[in-house]
């Protein structure tokens, strides 16, 4: 995939690293400004897209393979779902995170949030990445 | 007065693009403007003061799902099957549904009017109690993951589904061509009968 225009390739090498790090900081500044963890997901998933777009699905699919993201997509549920077991295992309701520190609960929804946050990012990134590998399976 | 300004202009570039693509039959272009109208939608977004639903909007209207209609048409061809013809009951629904929508909205309360229904429900609760409960100065954080949680597990529990659900569609009959193809060739290996050609 060495063919092709040169732009697309120079602008994707500029934009895919800002891209994700962008994607980082929305997930993890998403409790003091906009974002969280669908919209991280969504955008490190643009990224990996517009790599697989521009050098080729197979090179997205080494850097990201499909079985990780397939992996992903329930291991996101698993992770917030687990976030409400463990307040129910510490004696709470489903999903109360305050129960997580229970002499802080203010510290306790934080830790929860971030938790949950992070589930919902690995589903969104991962069910992305996974509808674009099956729609361009077969290609490249 | 740009703030009044700016959502009027967007929203008649909005139109403007849905007339534009009525009478398209290239899909590629259809593709194309199905892609401006949603980054308009991402800026009208953050203009109308709901930056976390712009970034989604272009992320994800704007970005993905113009790749995976453009791979969807790279499969089943980008021009629409001729031969449509104007169905009058059509246009009949749609204008009579486009009357109920526009008669429903003459009963909302004013953009951004405090008296709204809206903003007197758990919205209050909500601004005044996040600091003292969850600790975090992004109240919208807060409800989506914290006061609304279940909403949200549930909301990711949805897109697990729709992937899953593209896994079963697509995956599966992507295998069974392969398998199909395979079959072929062992047959062909076997001096394949002459159906199979």
């Amino acid at each position: 995939m060495n063919g092709g225009p040169p732009i697309p390739r120079v602008i994707a090498r500029i934009l895919i690293p800002p891209m994700l790090l962008y994607a980082l900081y929305v997930q993890f500044h998403g409790e003091y400004g906009p974002g969280g963890g669908f919209q991280a997901g969504a955008i490190a998933a643009s990224a990996i897209i517009l790599y697989g777009l521009v050098f080729g699905v197979s090179h997205a699919q080494r850097a990201v393979p499909p079985a990780v993201v397939i992996a992903g997509m329930p291991l996101g549920v698993l992770i917030y779902a687990g976030v409400g077991i463990a307040t129910l295992a510490l004696g709470d309701n489903y999903l109360a995170y305050g129960a997580l520190n229970p002499d802080n609960p203010p510290g306790g929804q934080h830790l929860g949030i971030m938790l949950v946050e992070l589930g919902v990012l690995v589903t969104v990134f991962s069910t992305m990445l996974t509808i674009f590998y099956a729609f361009t399976e077969g290609e490249d | 007065m740009i703030e009044v300004l700016l959502p009027f202009a967007l929203l008649i570039i909005l139109a403007i693009i849905v007339v534009g693509l009525l009478p398209l039959q290239n899909l590629l272009a259809v593709v194309a403007l199905l892609g401006a109208y949603s980054f308009i939608m991402a800026t009208l977004l953050v203009a109308l003061d709901a930056p976390d639903v712009g970034m989604t909007e272009a992320a994800v209207g704007a970005g993905i799902s113009t790749v995976l209609l453009l791979a969807a048409l790279k499969r089943v061809g980008s021009e629409e099957s001729r031969g449509r013809r104007l169905d009058p009951s059509a246009l009949l629904l749609s204008a009579v549904t486009g009357v109920i929508l526009l008669y429903g909205t003459s009963g909302l309360p004013e953009f951004g009017d405090p008296h709204g229904a809206i903003h007197n429900h758990v919205a209050p609760y909500y601004i005044e109690k996040t600091p003292e409960e969850i600790g975090v100065p992004n109240v919208i954080t807060a409800v989506l993951a914290s006061y609304r949680g279940f909403d949200t597990l549930g909301e990711t529990t949805v897109i697990f589904t729709a992937g899953l659900s593209v896994i079963m569609l697509l995956r599966l009959s992507v295998r069974r061509r392969v398998d199909a193809a395979r079959d072929g060739a062992q047959a062909d290996d076997a001096s394949a009968p002459p159906e199979d050609q």
